[in-house]
């Protein structure tokens, strides 16, 4: 068994922690070790919230610069913001419905434009997964599903090596009864779209 | 039933560390709690603040960490398992009782956790708290895990117990804040009333009385010892030349390096878990045959001087080296790459550094700084202060609380900030020492920690300037836990009383004191305005309650504005109050109708009159 290192980056309230505890789910009911570190002192205050997991052998339970395998970037600058902690290996999966940062909203700032971030992306590192996760969220019927769309996508791309029916299981144990079928639409939904990326 | 109190032993659960912590207390049989909340270390409390409701564990929340740590010695010299838990900066706080405290002892176990914050995640500096316990004669636990934290302590309650003596169990963010598997164990029965021996000469630390107590300070310190020498906490792993001692989260990072470097064979790795006091003999037995040691430890050289001091009188002259500039810094938290770095540097392995990506095409990221809340009365208190003291020379001291980030543009309302309270005594200073107009600002919850004294003794010495109390009715920044002046009852609990900020501060004799409606800007300007011009104390409390908090109960239904074809973009509402609602479309302003809760703050400022409600 090796080590499969994913950095999670997202914007407070979109719902990457519950993301974290789905994966966690998954490996336990997959038998792979896990270890996972958070960063949610001010989650709530609109500031980004980092998850790192670590899947496998090494016993860390952070993520250095420069060593993760897969970086799934909840929206899009914040992708981009995280690129320090890729290397040319790395697999990108990103959002690309994006939640502009205050500071752009009163003039401090420009946001970068979505399609010169995909081509960084796409140039920098190893592989590119692009998807709307917001649209995909709302046609799964909830908005608030994005991290679950996104789960799908990651799912998709197969490094983690968790089968499809483990992941589904696990949002099942882990994410709550009034939105599971919302949930289960919007995981296919985010692995149907990481499947067809590209096409 | 809450999930840490299911009976299950074998049961298998991935936890956050603090969970692992607050269910481990659960296993040990802990049947008193009592806090002061902070980040890294709230949901500890949190739990066990629920657990409580649905068992026989008495928890408090204390106004301040000296008062939980008071409160908690009692009853640990009641012979109850007591657990006492607070932030790094909150042993501060608590120092006095603690320092005395190891002298007298407890009858039944007791724990003080502090929770530690390298790299200051969430904390005004990174001080290295290992420090109280050799400063205060505590045995120190420390884990490098999150299931072990849950099985540490359970033997820092025994620990406890056998030597009569608090434990200090130290945590960092990284411990706190990391999810794992954790295996529920055993449920030891709670025992919930104690009894109260009377020992005078040993529980009243008069001069005679303390100085046999600092005699015995030091035996129960020896025999701490030797329970460090065969800790299973204090684990050596591996064979070889090159040694390696480390503690905490950091021994993660070392195993990792020596498999990744290849080093396995010829490395040995000391991990200290049992850290204070420091096990002599095995320290100096491991260092014997090394040809050099490495130290790993975040923060400052608190066991590599005591290494090398153990080398010293054992006359090993090998390398021990830690903290230099080659090697690792007292600054911030550790991870993996630096450590293997580092390692191979040391051990003179040959390695080469993962390659950056090259970032010279990436565009500026716009900063995402935190913010206060969409509708959030801070904002609207912050506008109205400084409206009405718009031709003044203002001074704004602040203080610990999600209002710390007034302190950003556009409000820039905050100028200083040291420590919880630190907003009322300094504004004393600042007033005395210039000819500035002083406005400090402090949330309820901060007030009650430690604000109330600093008032008593602005009222005492007759000091000039305005307190600001922002009445929220919660402790919002660490997650929304009561406070002294809560009305319990929202969190459908009986049985508590509560204090009344307005009559508290007209009780100790502030003679101009004045209730604002922050939502009510007009108003509040004009009633502000009166406060900054007395001279004298004069303290405005600020009503509105925290709208994340309120949204949470249902007691805030949101209902947004808009900006209606009246806007000419003054853009007064973003440049001044910058709430998060608002977006620029085009170039004009628009309110994001999902996040707007309708303070109306922003339809009051607006010259043209142009916000208005969105109507369904």
């Amino acid at each position: 068994m090796g080590t499969t290192r994913l950095i999670m980056v997202a914007v407070g309230g979109q719902g990457n922690l519950l993301a974290s505890k789905v994966l966690g789910e998954a490996a336990l009911i997959s038998e792979v070790p896990v270890r996972m570190s958070e960063i949610h002192g001010m989650a709530q205050r609109g500031g980004v919230v980092e998850s790192a997991i670590v899947f496998g052998e090494a016993t860390s339970s952070i993520i250095s610069d420069c060593e993760a395998d897969i970086l799934l970037g909840f929206e899009p600058a914040e992708t981009l913001r995280a690129l320090n902690r890729c290397s040319k290996n790395t697999k990108v999966i990103t959002n690309t419905a994006t939640l502009p940062p205050f500071t752009v909203s009163i003039g401090k700032g420009v946001y970068p434009d979505v399609e010169n971030i995909k081509e960084l992306l796409k140039e920098k590192c190893a592989s590119l997964v692009a998807i709307d996760a917001m649209k995909l969220a709302k046609e799964a019927g909830s908005p608030m599903s994005v991290n679950i769309v996104l789960l799908g996508a990651l799912i998709q791309s197969g490094s983690l090596g968790f089968t499809k029916e483990n992941v589904i299981e696990a949002i099942k144990r882990r994410t709550k009864k009034a939105f599971l079928d919302k949930n289960l639409k919007a995981f296919e939904l985010g692995y149907e779209a990481a499947q067809n990326y590209g096409n | 039933m809450h999930k840490l109190l299911n009976d299950t032993p074998g049961e298998k659960i991935m936890l956050l560390g603090n969970e692992a912590i607050a269910r481990g207390a659960i296993e040990a049989g802990v049947a008193f709690a009592t806090t002061y909340p902070g980040t890294p270390s709230s949901e500890i409390s949190l739990n066990l603040f629920q657990m409580s409701q649905e068992s026989d564990l008495y928890f408090e929340y204390s106004p301040n960490e000296k008062v939980a740590l008071e409160v908690a010695a009692a009853a640990a010299n009641s012979g109850l398992r007591t657990f006492c838990m607070m932030k790094h900066v909150g042993l501060n706080v608590a120092a006095d009782p603690l320092m005395t405290l190891a002298y007298v002892g407890v009858t039944g176990g007791m724990v003080i956790l502090t929770a530690d914050d390298p790299s200051m995640f969430s904390s005004q500096n990174e001080q290295d708290n290992r420090y109280y316990a050799k400063f205060g004669n505590l045995p120190m636990l420390e884990p490098s895990s999150v299931p072990e934290a849950k099985e540490m302590i359970k033997q820092a309650f025994d620990l406890s117990e056998e030597l009569n003596q608090p434990v200090l169990l130290r945590t960092t963010t990284r411990i706190n804040h990391s999810n794992a598997f954790v295996t529920f164990g055993d449920m030891k029965p709670m025992k919930t009333k104690g009894k109260f021996v009377r020992e005078p000469f040993r529980c009243v630390t008069v001069p005679a009385v303390s100085r046999q107590l600092h005699v015995k300070v030091l035996e129960k310190m020896d025999k701490a010892k030797e329970l460090a020498e065969v800790s299973d906490f204090n684990p050596i792993q591996g064979s070889g030349k090159f040694g390696i001692i480390v503690n905490g989260v950091s021994f993660y990072y070392a195993q990792d390096a020596v498999k990744d470097l290849g080093l396995g064979d010829n490395t040995k790795i000391l991990r200290l878990g049992f850290s204070n006091p420091m096990p002599e003999k095995l320290i100096k037995d491991f260092l014997k045959d090394c040809e050099k040691v490495l130290m790993i430890e975040e923060g400052e050289p608190f066991m590599e001087e005591a290494v090398k001091a153990f080398a010293q009188e054992a006359g090993i002259m090998i390398p021990i080296s830690g903290k230099s500039q080659a090697l690792f810094s007292r600054l911030s938290e550790y991870d993996p790459a630096m450590v293997r770095e580092k390692m191979a540097g040391f051990f003179g392995i040959e390695y080469t550094l993962k390659e950056k990506l090259s970032l010279d095409n990436v565009p500026e990221i716009p900063m995402r700084p935190p913010n206060l809340c969409s509708g959030c009365s801070h904002r609207a208190t912050f506008y109205e202060v400084k409206e009405a003291g718009k031709d003044m020379d203002i001074i704004c001291p602040t203080d610990i609380g999600c209002y710390t980030l007034g302190f950003l543009p556009p409000l820039n309302m905050g100028d200083f900030v040291i420590c919880m309270g630190s907003s009322v005594s300094t504004a004393c200073g600042f007033g005395q020492a210039t000819d500035q107009k002083v406005v400090s600002f402090i949330g309820d919850s901060t007030f009650f920690h430690s604000g109330i004294t600093g008032l008593i003794n602005a009222v005492f010495n007759n000091h000039n300037f305005t307190l600001v109390i922002l009445e929220n009715d919660i402790t919002a920044m660490t997650g929304h836990q009561p406070h002294p002046g809560v009305d319990m009852e929202r969190f459908g609990l009986d049985g508590f009383g509560r204090v009344n900020i307005e009559k508290l501060v007209r009780t100790l004799g502030v003679e101009h004191v004045s209730i604002v409606k922050p939502f009510k800007v007009k108003k509040s300007i004009a009633t502000i305005r009166e406060a900054l011009e007395y001279k004298g104390v004069s303290v405005i409390i600020s009503q509105e309650p925290c709208a994340l908090y309120a949204k949470s109960l249902k007691m805030l239904k949101p209902r947004a504005f808009k900006v209606s074809d009246k806007c000419v973009d003054h853009r007064d509402c973003i440049n001044t109050i910058a709430c998060p609602s608002f977006y620029l479309e085009d170039g004009k302003v628009k309110i994001d109708a999902d996040t707007c809760v309708g303070c109306a703050v922003c339809a009051q400022i607006c010259p043209e009159n142009a916000i208005t409600p969105l109507k369904k």
